[in-house]
């Protein structure tokens, strides 16, 4: 009986759940994996994706409002998650350029 | 999301295909910049999949929004010098987790008092995080950046204050859930989560700040995908989760790396208890100083060198120096290595990028698991800016605050020296067994000023 009381939003939520595990996971592993010579990079990078909440707000955004309130908090999330996109992968970009070889460097 | 048409959901697969590769490419370096390209590809395919699906009202506000990220981004990326990157790094924590807080108190705004209490729960939980993880950042920026002091502030019954506050956070959280029509309890949930952000990070010491930006960035992450609940946004869960998984493996590492447990850290006050308890072990022993010379002699007849750098290295500004200095031993056929410890530095892996910068290969920059077994064949080890890292006390005096600390066996080579302003203890406040030991030659002065008459020297030989 309790199978016919779970709804489709409910479902949904469990395979939300299961995702953010197993997404947790993954993250746990490819994370122990990176290179101790690139943690800071690999945080400047983990910065820059996490700032996908920019997705977020672009949604919120989408909604209908009539409140200044709501667009004004947007407004500043998108900027706040956008600078950290655009600090992130230069930042990450920037730091990788610095690491060479041997080889690399006697040119 | 499931009512998203079917082509923005598969983009949004695509876009976390992407952001796994992009994870999976800092593996090694020569992956590396592949990896962030297919970040930025990650990003651009959400992006992209996000206004297929939804119609954005505002167009000139996106627009403006864009152009002030960047016009305030992109000079933060390019001209922030490496030694400050922790600094950026806090800064960028506290953006991105207000960015992600702003959002969820639009929703709610946006959907009270019509709103179900599962949703409000994982919002509130959402703001809470995004909130203390705001304050959090900007003090963890302020005392990296030396506006406040990095000293921990301690006073009697701060837990506490500090989990009070958090708690009445928590229930008005609870309380928003069952009466969501009570909107103004919204502002007050805030002001107790910023509290209590406040209070966790000033209780913790600079030394600690490599966890705790590790720490952030792991709630930085939970927020994030906690909104991805809200929102039912996959991408959002996923790059939440690899974001929080990511800070979280970080924060082990240095805490672990630091002989601090994760609660030790977060309730602070170590660095600052031990200093008085191990004065007394400084006071009767004398250790000779050496010249310049006298290590250029030892120097002259080495076969390999191990420098270890620590982040007084970064303050003196002295990472060119020891470049220098390496290339004229390696001229005279001379093997030399970097043994970094994990904790060199202010950030997770910040050493080696300030020792890239300053062009020393990263071939060279060997970690601690795997220089150490190299130690007992090493002429010459050059200690310098760092200090509680080679303490040996950590492995043999079980009564020493260090004691379990992993560290860099220096003191197993033949010679160490060791460049020091003075025989002052370390962050941990610990005097430095090393320099009693018969094969340790101590300069005395700064480092950058050593290291620049040593390369004198050596290069007129």
């Amino acid at each position: 009986m309790m199978i016919v009381l779970v709804d489709a939003s409910q479902s949904d939520l469990v395979v939300n759940i299961l995702i953010f595990m197993m997404a947790t996971f993954l993250g746990i592993e490819l994370v122990r994996h990176v290179s101790r010579l690139l943690h800071t990079p690999l945080m400047a990078l983990t910065n820059a994706i996490s700032s996908v909440s920019f997705v977020a707000a672009l949604i919120v955004l989408a909604e209908p409002t009539s409140s200044d309130t709501i667009l004004v908090l947007v407004t500043v999330a998108v900027a706040l998650a956008f600078t950290n996109i655009v600090s992130g992968f230069l930042l990450t970009e920037r730091i990788l350029r610095l690491f060479k070889r041997r080889d690399d460097t006697k040119k | 999301m499931s009512d998203a048409p079917i082509v923005t959901q598969l983009l949004y697969v695509v876009a976390i295909g992407f952001f796994i590769m992009s994870l999976k490419g800092m593996s090694e370096v020569k992956s590396s910049r592949q990896g962030n390209y297919f970040g930025v590809a990650g990003m651009m395919t959400a992006i992209v999949a996000t206004l297929i699906a939804y119609e954005i009202q505002r167009v000139d506000l996106l627009l403006v929004a864009i152009v002030i990220g960047v016009v305030v981004g992109s000079p933060i990326a390019l001209k922030v010098p490496m030694t400050a990157v922790p600094q950026r790094t806090a800064m960028s924590h506290a953006f991105g987790s207000l960015a992600v807080a702003l959002v969820g108190t639009a929703e709610f705004y946006q959907r009270a008092p019509n709103v179900d209490p599962y949703t409000v729960v994982v919002l509130s939980a959402e703001m809470i995080l995004g909130y203390l993880t705001f304050t959090g950042s900007c003090i963890a920026f302020c005392k990296l950046q030396g506006i406040i002091p990095g000293k921990p502030l301690i006073y009697p019954g701060r837990t506490v204050v500090s989990l009070a506050s958090l708690g009445i956070a928590i229930a008005l959280g609870i309380y928003l859930a069952l009466f969501p029509g009570q909107e103004f309890v919204l502002p007050i949930m805030a002001a107790f989560a910023l509290l209590f952000g406040f209070l966790l990070v000033i209780a913790i010491g600079g030394a600690d700040m490599p966890t705790v930006i590790a720490i952030l960035n792991s709630y930085a992450g939970l927020s994030a995908a906690a909104l991805g609940f809200v929102l039912d946004n996959r991408v959002l869960i996923v790059a939440g989760a690899l974001d929080g998984s990511s800070g979280l493996v970080l924060g082990l590492i240095m805490s672990k790396a630091m002989n601090r447990s994760f609660r030790n850290v977060l309730f602070g006050g170590v660095g600052a208890t031990t200093v008085v308890s191990e004065k007394a072990t400084q006071s009767g022993r004398t250790v000779a100083g050496y010249t310049v010379e006298d290590v250029a002699t030892i120097l002259e007849n080495a076969r390999n060198v191990v420098v270890v750098p620590g982040y007084g290295l970064a303050v003196a500004q002295a990472q060119h120096v020891v470049k220098e200095l390496a290339d004229i031993l390696q001229s005279k056929d001379i093997d030399v290595k970097y043994g970094i410890h994990p904790v060199a530095g202010r950030m997770p892996g910040h050493m080696n990028v300030l020792l890239a910068e300053a062009q020393v290969p990263y071939d060279q920059l060997w970690e601690m698991d795997k220089i150490n077994s190299l130690f007992p064949e090493t002429d010459v080890v050059i200690v310098v800016g760092a200090n509680d890292v080679t303490n040996p006390a950590a492995r043999t005096r079980p009564d020493s605050p260090l004691f379990g600390m992993p560290i860099l066996n220096v003191d197993k080579a033949k010679t160490v020296v060791f460049i020091k302003r003075s025989t002052a203890p370390g962050f941990s406040g610990v005097d430095n067994e090393l320099f009693y030991l018969p094969n340790t030659m101590m300069i005395f002065g700064d480092a950058k000023k050593v290291l620049a008459d040593m390369v004198a020297v050596m290069s007129k030989s």
